[in-house]
């Protein structure tokens, strides 16, 4: 007979950790599977963590955890081709407790986080991929593994196996992802002196900066660029919906050398050394694109809901908070022991509740409506800044007069009105 | 020209890029063209070639080439497939490509 746990959670990153942690603080029985040759080796993100979520886990968790640096600024940049119109928020409350985000490196805080875990009872096994759920009587009564005799058993499984999602899929869950609903990242980590990195980026010692990068930054396509502040290296990316780089013929590392070559970034990046180069999606079809989260003895958690804000960058809290309410949901559902999908619907309606629901439903229809009308980055982006070269560069040319051209040169009343119309329409996608 | 111009960057390839990485590679593939017929008869752009971040397609005469030691496992080719011939699964538990870092 083989070993029965109370819950198997299938994935160490932010989401199946944050599980894990919680249910063997409650005492639960869990496992903790990792198809990976550890935690985060398969794992990437541009790199900003937040505190708060994390904190609803492991208070003080910075005072230990392998963070880089705690973000200071927050910088965006528009881009044209050999412009950028730039907004910043800097601010010295970010730059002491309690902190609001830091970078940090999945590879290596992802292992602390699930060692956390391991510390409280969780029982991680690595390098075993999760293949199937086994269902019986149309319950997930646990997984099948690529381990010999490798069926393992338990009360409840959670999913937390990533942006691919193929085990809630094979449920049923969710069909295949469109190429609309993700976006393919690339990522070089490069290596720089600490103090040069302060120097271009205007930073005190030890703190840390984001800059990210709209526009010419992804060719005019749907998406971002970024590059983010570490102890020693800079995270620099740039990630576009799947759909635009098939669209427009891109191979996205070369998009990734034309960012880094971008006479508005290379002065950032110059004399880096390349340390390593990471590719993996984002989901981001958002609140429609998610999957059923709950059913008889299964959750799904993290980038496998889909949880991802793609307007604010936000996915590992959203993964953390979703851990985190699974958790609880099934310590409730122990007590009583019911693991239907009745009582596990409890998670849905929490995460729901949350500031995950909220937000997810907030920003519903942004990535759908920016990816239908390219015209916000293809073209008001380059009107931005040819507006800001004309105002700002001195030549004679009485202002009124500078004014007038700027003007004419956004076209004819009937373009206006189409510009007017789209704040209009971005406003109520977003507000 | 100034000196900024001038420093060429540094691993600019996608070659030199996957050399930055460690791969624990298996000796079979978990990527798989299912019907290789459908690469040479019915898809012209060969979209997978372009969008791999890692190349790992490569179209060779009348074949599709997978150099799945190489792959990320994004899963882009599964999603991307105009014509869904990508049969996907993860590499065997521990292999497959090796973050150190991000």
């Amino acid at each position: 007979m083989p070993e029965k746990f109370d819950a198997i959670v299938v994935g160490a990153g932010p989401a199946g950790t944050a599980c894990a942690y919680e249910l063997a603080k409650a005492g639960v029985k869990v496992l903790l599977l990792e198809r990976g040759e550890y935690p985060g080796s398969k794992n990437v993100m541009g790199g900003v963590l937040y505190r708060q979520m994390m904190e609803d886990i492991i208070p003080d968790f910075h005072k230990e955890a392998p963070i880089e640096r705690p973000i200071v600024e927050q910088r965006f940049m528009m881009m044209d081709k050999t412009s950028a119109v730039t907004f910043s928020y800097k601010g010295m409350e970010w730059a002491q407790e309690p902190y609001n985000n830091f970078t940090v490196l999945r590879a290596k805080f992802d292992q602390w986080f699930a060692q956390k875990a391991v510390e409280l009872g969780t029982l991680l096994i690595c390098e075993t991929v999760a293949l199937e759920c086994i269902v019986q009587n149309g319950k997930v009564v646990g997984v099948s593994t690529d381990r010999p005799d490798g069926d393992l058993y338990a009360d409840v499984v959670v999913l937390a196996d990533g942006v691919n999602s193929l085990l809630a899929k094979s449920l049923g869950f969710h069909k295949e992802f469109r190429p609309d609903e993700v976006a393919l990242a690339t990522m070089e980590i490069l290596k720089l002196d600490k103090k040069i990195i302060e120097d271009r980026f205007n930073l005190e010692e030890g703190q840390g900066c984001t800059i990210e990068l709209f526009g010419d930054a992804t060719k005019g396509i749907l998406g971002t660029g970024f590059l983010y502040t570490n102890k020693d290296t800079l995270s620099l990316g740039v990630g576009t919906l799947l759909s635009g780089l098939i669209k427009h013929k891109i191979k996205p590392y070369e998009l990734l050398e034309y960012v880094k070559n971008h006479p508005m970034i290379r002065p950032y990046v110059q004399g880096a050394e390349p340390q390593e180069y990471l590719a993996h999606l984002i989901p981001e079809g958002g609140y429609r694109s998610m999957p059923k989260v709950a059913g008889d003895g299964v959750l799904v958690v993290g980038d496998a809901a889909q949880l991802v804000n793609a307007i604010h960058r936000e996915g590992s809290n959203l993964a953390m908070t979703s851990g985190r309410l699974a958790a609880e949901t099934i310590i409730a559902a122990r007590e009583r022991g019911d693991y239907s999908e009745q009582a596990l619907d409890a998670y849905r309606q929490k995460l729901m509740d949350s500031f995950v629901g909220q937000d997810m439903k907030k920003y519903k229809d942004a990535t759908h409506h920016f990816d239908k009308f390219p015209q916000y980055f293809e073209q008001y982006i380059p009107m931005m800044n040819r507006a800001a070269s004309k105002m700002l560069t001195v030549d004679g040319t009485p202002k009124r007069e500078k004014q007038k051209q700027i003007w004419r040169e956004i076209g004819p009343a009937k373009e206006k009105f189409k510009i007017a119309r789209d704040v209009y329409r971005a406003w109520k996608v977003m507000k | 020209m100034s000196e900024t111009q001038a420093a060429p960057a540094k691993a600019a390839t996608i070659e030199e890029k996957q050399y930055l990485l460690r791969f624990n590679a298996d000796t079979q593939s978990h990527l798989h063209v299912m019907d290789p017929q459908v690469c040479l008869t019915s898809c012209p752009d060969k979209i997978c070639t372009i969008f791999c971040p890692a190349e790992v397609y490569k179209w060779e005469d009348i074949r599709m080439h997978v150099g799945y030691e190489g792959c990320h496992e994004c899963g882009s080719c599964r999603i991307g497939c105009p014509h869904q011939n990508i049969k996907w699964v993860y590499p065997k538990g521990g292999h497959g490509i090796v973050f150190r870092l991000g």
